[in-house]
Order: structure tokens, then sequence, then C-alpha cells
């Protein structure tokens, strides 16, 4: 099973660690993953900026990277839901090319977020690591909305045997979004605040999510309001027993 | 209504700050979204209601004209007026116009929020009409002078304390604490002037095309009086109300008080279908419809069509992160929240209303939970397209894109300079690992820390790690 490797722009640029914690995920359990080192995003920050022909463009390019893989897996669920469903159901919908229109119909259904991919198509049983400590999830909007990430990461964190504490509103998006972080950042903030007191009240040493880019979001707002404890995972991070290697 | 939505960001900042504001915001949203969620749970084929309304929505839409006309002609044989405006002017003049005719010196108004789009109380009052809002929200805010903030609580912004400082001020009455005791003083207020009126004044929250009926759903009962006690009732509506039956409305009805606030039916359903025949006791001698375009026959064949499938219940704005956040007078203008981001850009001009596309983390809430399944987040970036296409949004911003594109398209130079950027924000964020000021991102950095980068890229690590490697399937 040859499966393809999108670690995503933010990943790559900001923390490779999450990339390697996919790799080993996938690698384990025995997938022949391949890199295409040409990759660089999926045209998400564009598309929401409302360039479409570049996003477009972009879109093309993810199509011919991985073109011959079997399956593709991306740690977020974010470029997942750009790949699987505003490629096929708006930048390519109306496409008069029906060659085209068929492969990004192709690209969807082979494309998955990591958890999506370990839980429903791999079906995994055991994982590398243990992971003892009080975690909260927070549920990104894309993952969730888009593409039904929900049950897949905390069915997967309830094997490494750490204890998870549901937070209120972790459906409740953090703020983020993007270049709305910056174009209205004083909102943005509040969304994240809202966010790290719902966080706070769980107890948890670690909020565990599935998007670097909330993450980041959350992680920069905790570490601002002087809250220097809290960790900040990825959930393959936790998965593959590389916490120590994150920041 | 003026447009302020220029203004979004500066005003938004303001709310955030409003202490009294944010305290409401949050008794609100536990109200609505709770409230919805459990009474949503009670119903086990809520999906497929949706579903059918969506398209049930649509097929009006799509045939707009046939059924205004089947409405118009089942209006008339009723005994009613109706009357076609194409602009915000030409429904005031024409309402100001009934009043003139009839000597209307009084009116009585239930609420209207396309009243609220043409400022239809400043047109009447211009011509020496005094005009009473009853819906409780809406009387709140007439006496603070005030715009609505939300599309089915107007007044939701306001506190207790607020609201009974304004009627000591207003009524002469000693000041009350209880809620309840308020509403009934309100009440007291109103009634005599629910009698005396001349002209009553309702919106419509569907007009059937079937029977020629208009519809107004509440929960205090003032449109009841509104719209039977007057000797004239005037009907302001949207064009796209119209829906083809009585069954329809059985369907939407459903939807609608759900999705609003959580309740399984509102208090009262009015229907007034016509003037008061020869063998009825009750009713309004003259009763006058006046149908609104103001800017919805351009959505028709536009990218922006499905908007017009809107049946105002506020579950968008209820559920918005962003409305949540900083209310809806942020918003500048009548409609407030994801709809009102799409509405008032294609209503008032999107060069008026440049920040409230953009005002959205395209979480999704609202297209999760809007009863009529319009795809909010799909209509602002189109509208965010259309601010690219024409260069509408900032300079930087617009550079911004470009260079990210710049580099995206060619793997060599992006790998490159994100090997660059990897290194030099990692030495910015030095042995705390954190950058606490990013030039050019200050809208992240004021508030919140950049957690730094590794310092290398994935790439070069894995190229390095994995030499033997094909990178290329």
């Amino acid at each position: 099973m040859k499966v393809g490797l999108f670690v995503t722009c933010l990943v790559d640029l900001v923390r490779p660690n999450i990339g390697f914690a996919t790799l080993k995920l996938l690698e384990d359990a025995g997938c022949e993953v391949v890199f295409p080192s040409e990759q660089t995003c999926c045209g998400q920050p564009g598309y929401n900026s409302g360039a479409r022909e570049l996003s477009q463009e972009l879109a093309r390019k993810v199509l011919a990277e991985f073109k011959d893989c079997d399956y593709v897996v991306a740690p977020s669920g974010s470029c997942s839901g750009q790949v699987k469903i505003h490629y096929v159901q708006d930048l390519f919908r109306d496409s008069p090319d029906a060659v085209e229109r068929k492969e990004f119909e192709k690209l969807s259904a082979k494309w998955f977020e990591l958890s999506d991919f370990l839980v429903n198509v791999l079906k995994i049983k055991s994982l590398p690591a243990q992971f003892s400590g009080n975690v909260t999830y927070h549920d990104s909007c894309a993952g969730l909305r888009e593409i039904g990430i929900k049950q897949q990461p905390r069915e997967l964190l309830a094997k490494t045997g750490c204890t998870l504490t549901e937070m209120n509103d972790a459906e409740k998006c953090c703020g983020f979004g993007g270049t709305f972080s910056i174009k209205l950042g004083e909102i943005s903030t509040r969304m994240a605040d809202n966010k790290c007191v719902n966080i706070a009240v769980t107890g948890a040493d670690a909020m565990v999510g599935g998007d670097l880019g909330c993450l980041l979001n959350i992680e920069g707002r905790l570490r601002r309001q002087g809250d220097k404890k809290t960790r900040v995972y990825h959930f393959a991070e936790v998965l593959a027993g590389m916490t120590d290697s994150a920041m | 209504m003026q447009v302020q939505s220029m203004f979004f960001k500066e005003s938004a900042s303001k709310k955030l700050n409003d202490a009294v504001l944010q305290k409401a915001m949050k008794k609100a949203k536990s109200k609505f979204v709770d409230g919805r969620a459990a009474s949503v749970a009670t119903i086990d084929n809520w999906e497929d209601i949706r579903t059918h309304a969506a398209a049930l929505r649509d097929r009006v839409i799509a045939n707009l004209d046939a059924y205004l006309i089947e409405f118009e002609k089942n209006a008339i044989r009723r005994g009613s007026v109706v009357h076609w405006a194409e602009t915000a002017e030409e429904a005031n003049a024409i309402i100001v116009e009934i009043a003139r005719k009839n000597a209307v010196k009084t009116v009585t108004k239930s609420k209207s929020m396309v009243s609220e789009e043409i400022s239809l109380n400043d047109a009447l009052e211009a011509a020496g009409v005094k005009v009473l809002e009853t819906d409780l929200g809406e009387y709140i805010l007439q006496l603070a002078k005030e715009p609505p903030s939300h599309i089915v609580a107007p007044a939701v912004h306001k506190s207790k304390e607020q609201v009974a400082a304004l009627f000591v001020a207003h009524h002469h009455k000693p000041l009350l604490t209880d809620i309840s005791a308020m509403t009934r003083e309100a009440r007291e207020e109103l009634r005599a002037h629910f009698l005396a009126a001349d002209m009553g004044i309702s919106g419509a929250n569907f007009v059937i095309a079937e029977t020629g009926t208009t519809l107004t759903v509440t929960n205090e009962g003032n449109a009841d009086m509104v719209t039977t006690i007057p000797r004239i009732h005037c009907v302001i509506t949207g064009i796209e109300k119209v829906i083809p039956t009585l069954e329809d409305f059985a369907t939407l009805i459903r939807l609608l008080p759900r999705s609003a606030i959580g309740q399984s039916i509102a208090n009262y359903l009015t229907l007034t279908t016509g003037v008061k025949q020869a063998n009825e006791q009750e009713g309004p001698e003259q009763m006058h419809i006046v149908l609104v375009d103001a800017g919805r026959t351009k959505l028709l064949g536009d990218d922006m069509q499905s908007m017009l499938r809107c049946i105002r219940c506020g579950a968008c704005m209820n559920h918005c992160p962003v409305y949540q956040n900083v209310g809806g007078h942020a918003y500048g203008w009548v409609y407030p929240g994801p709809m009102g981001s799409v509405l008032t850009p294609t209503y008032v001009g999107i060069e008026n209303a440049g920040d409230l596309p953009n005002a959205a983390t395209f979480c999704g809430e609202c297209q999760v939970v809007c009863p009529v399944k319009i795809p909010l987040p799909d209509l602002m970036r189109k509208l965010r397209e259309k601010q690219f296409d024409l260069h509408l949004r900032p300079f930087s911003e617009r550079f911004a894109i470009q260079v990210w594109a710049f580099f995206v398209k060619r793997p060599v130079l992006y790998s490159f300079a994100s090997r660059m950027g990897a290194r030099l924000a990692a030495w910015m964020g030095g042995r705390e690992k954190l950058i606490h000021k990013l030039p050019g991102i200050d809208g992240w950095t004021d508030g919140r820390d950049m957690p730094a980068p590794e310092g290398k890229t994935f790439k070069e690590l894995y190229r390095k790690k994995y030499a033997s490697r094909k990178t290329n399937p």
C-alpha cells in the first residue's frame, strides 16, 4: 500500500516533528510511505482570501504530485477538507474538463486525515507509545464539520492510556481561521481566550488537537497570558511517543 | 438605516471591551444555543425537514415571479391592495402616501426588519405621523434611540438595569427590578396606543401565494393587536418571503421557532387574509401589502442566490463565534452575523462593508445550524473573491498573497525561502521559543505570542535522514 505523505506547509515550516510523528505512525502500521518533495501548500490561504485561480493552480499541482499513490494522508483536518471537499465541490465542480474532474474526485476519495486513516482504513489495534497524563481535546472546525473528525482522535488517544477530560465548547472555533487571525486579530484573540479558559477548567496537563494552526493560536495565547505549563501537542506526537521532541 | 459597516473593525474593538454587552452576549449564547440544541434533539427527522425546506425555498426563488403574481391575485381577491416597491425610497413613499390619504396620525408597528432597512419610521415621522414600536425589544430600543442588534431579539445587547432606567425616564414611574413587572408596565403603556392607532404596520415572516395571506410569528401577541384593531393594516415585507401554500408554512414553522430560540412553536402565529368582509365583525377596513425589492432581485441568477432562502431565524448569528463576541451593532447595518456578512455587502455595496465577508473563520457552525441550509461560508468566500478581483482589500493584504503565491508555485525557491524563514524565526524565538512581536503580523502578536519554528523544515530534515529514499512516487 503506497501512502503519500502531505505534511502541510505549516508543519513543514514550523513543527516538522508532527510530520515525523505521522511518518512513524504510518510506517509502524506497515505502510510504504512516499514523500513527494515538490509539495508546498494545498492552497487554502489563497482560496480563503479570494484568489480562486491561484488556488486552482495549486490544486492541480497537488493532484499531479500524488497521482500514483493509493492513499494520501495529512496530519490536518483543514487541508484535508480543502482537498476532499473544496477542490471537488467548488474549485473544479464546473470544470469543462471531465477527465480532470474525475481525477479530483479520485484524489478526494483516496485522501485521508491522519486519525481517520489510522482508525477507518488501517484499523490499527496498537500504538507505538503510551502516554500518561490528563489531556483535553480541541476539535478543529474544518476537520469536524467538513470531514467528520470527532471520535477518531479520541479513540486513538484512549489507546495510549491517557485520561481525556472534555472541555466545555470543545467544538467551538479557537479563532485561528488562517488569515483571520491577523486581519481581525483582536476578535481572534478573544476567541482564543475563551478557549484557554475552557482548557484551564479541565485541569489538563496538555491540550491536544489535530491542526497546527489552531495549536499555534491556542499555545500563543496561553503563553502570552503567562501559562508556561500547559503543553500543546498534535495528536500524532502523542500517539507516536514523540512529545519530548515537540517544543 | 444608515450604513456603518465600513467601521466594523473599530466598532468590534469597542464592543470587545464593553462589559455590559459581553455579559449580555454570554447569557444570550446559553439561551439560544443550548435552547436550540435541546429543541432540535426532540425531532427525529430534523435533517430531512431542513433538506425539504431548502428545496422548497429554492423552488420559490427559481419561480419567484410566478408565485408573487399568484400571491397578488389572491390578496386582491380578498380585498387587499398590493404595492410593488423597487427601492427603499419607493416603499417609504407608498406608505407615507397611504398615511396621508387616510389622515393617519398614529401608527402602531410590530417588528419588521425590512422597515429598518428602509428607515420607515424616519420617513413617517418626517411626514408628521407618530410611530410606536410594540414589540417589547423594539419598544425599548425606540426609547433608547438605538437600532436593533439582533433580528429576533432586537434588544439582546441591553441589560435589565439599562431597560429599567429607560422605563423610569420615559414612563415616569418608580424603578422596577423584576422583569415581569417591567413587561407589565410596558404592556400598560402600550395598551392605549393599540386601541387608538389609525394604522397598524407589520412585517411578514411569510406571505402565502395560494391564499393571499400574510403571516407574522411573534411571542408577545402584539402583531395581533397591530393587524386587527386599527382601521388600516399595512404589511411591509421583502419579495423573497413568498411561499406557495399553507402546507409549506406548516413545514417552515417546524424549523423557524426551534432554530430561533429553541421553541417548538411560537406563542402567536398571526395569519391575515384581506380586509373585514361583510359578514365579519373584526379586521381592518383597508389592507395594504407593500412588497419590497430593495436589492433582492440583484441576487437572482447570481452566486448569492441561495441567500434568498433565508427565513430570518437568527440561528447563524446565535452560533457564530464572531457575533457571540462582538454583538450585532458592530456589523453596522440591519443584519448582523453571517447572514449580515452576506446581505450587507450585497445590498449596500461591498465597498461599504469590506470587513464583513472577512469577519469569519469559516468554522462552519452557521451552515450546520441554518434551517434552510444556506452555504454561508461559501457565500462569504465568493464575496472575498469579488474583493480580490476588484482590488478592494488593502494593498498589504494583496501584496502578501502575491508574494506567497510566487513561492508556493515554485518548489525549489519555496524550499529555500522556508528554510531561511524557519531559521530566522527560530532565532527570533530565542531560548523561550516564543516570538513576542513579529512585524507584519501585529494582528497576531498584539494579543498572542507566536510559538517559534523548530529551526529546520520537514523537507530538509527528511532529505538528510532518508538520503537513500526516492522522494517522488
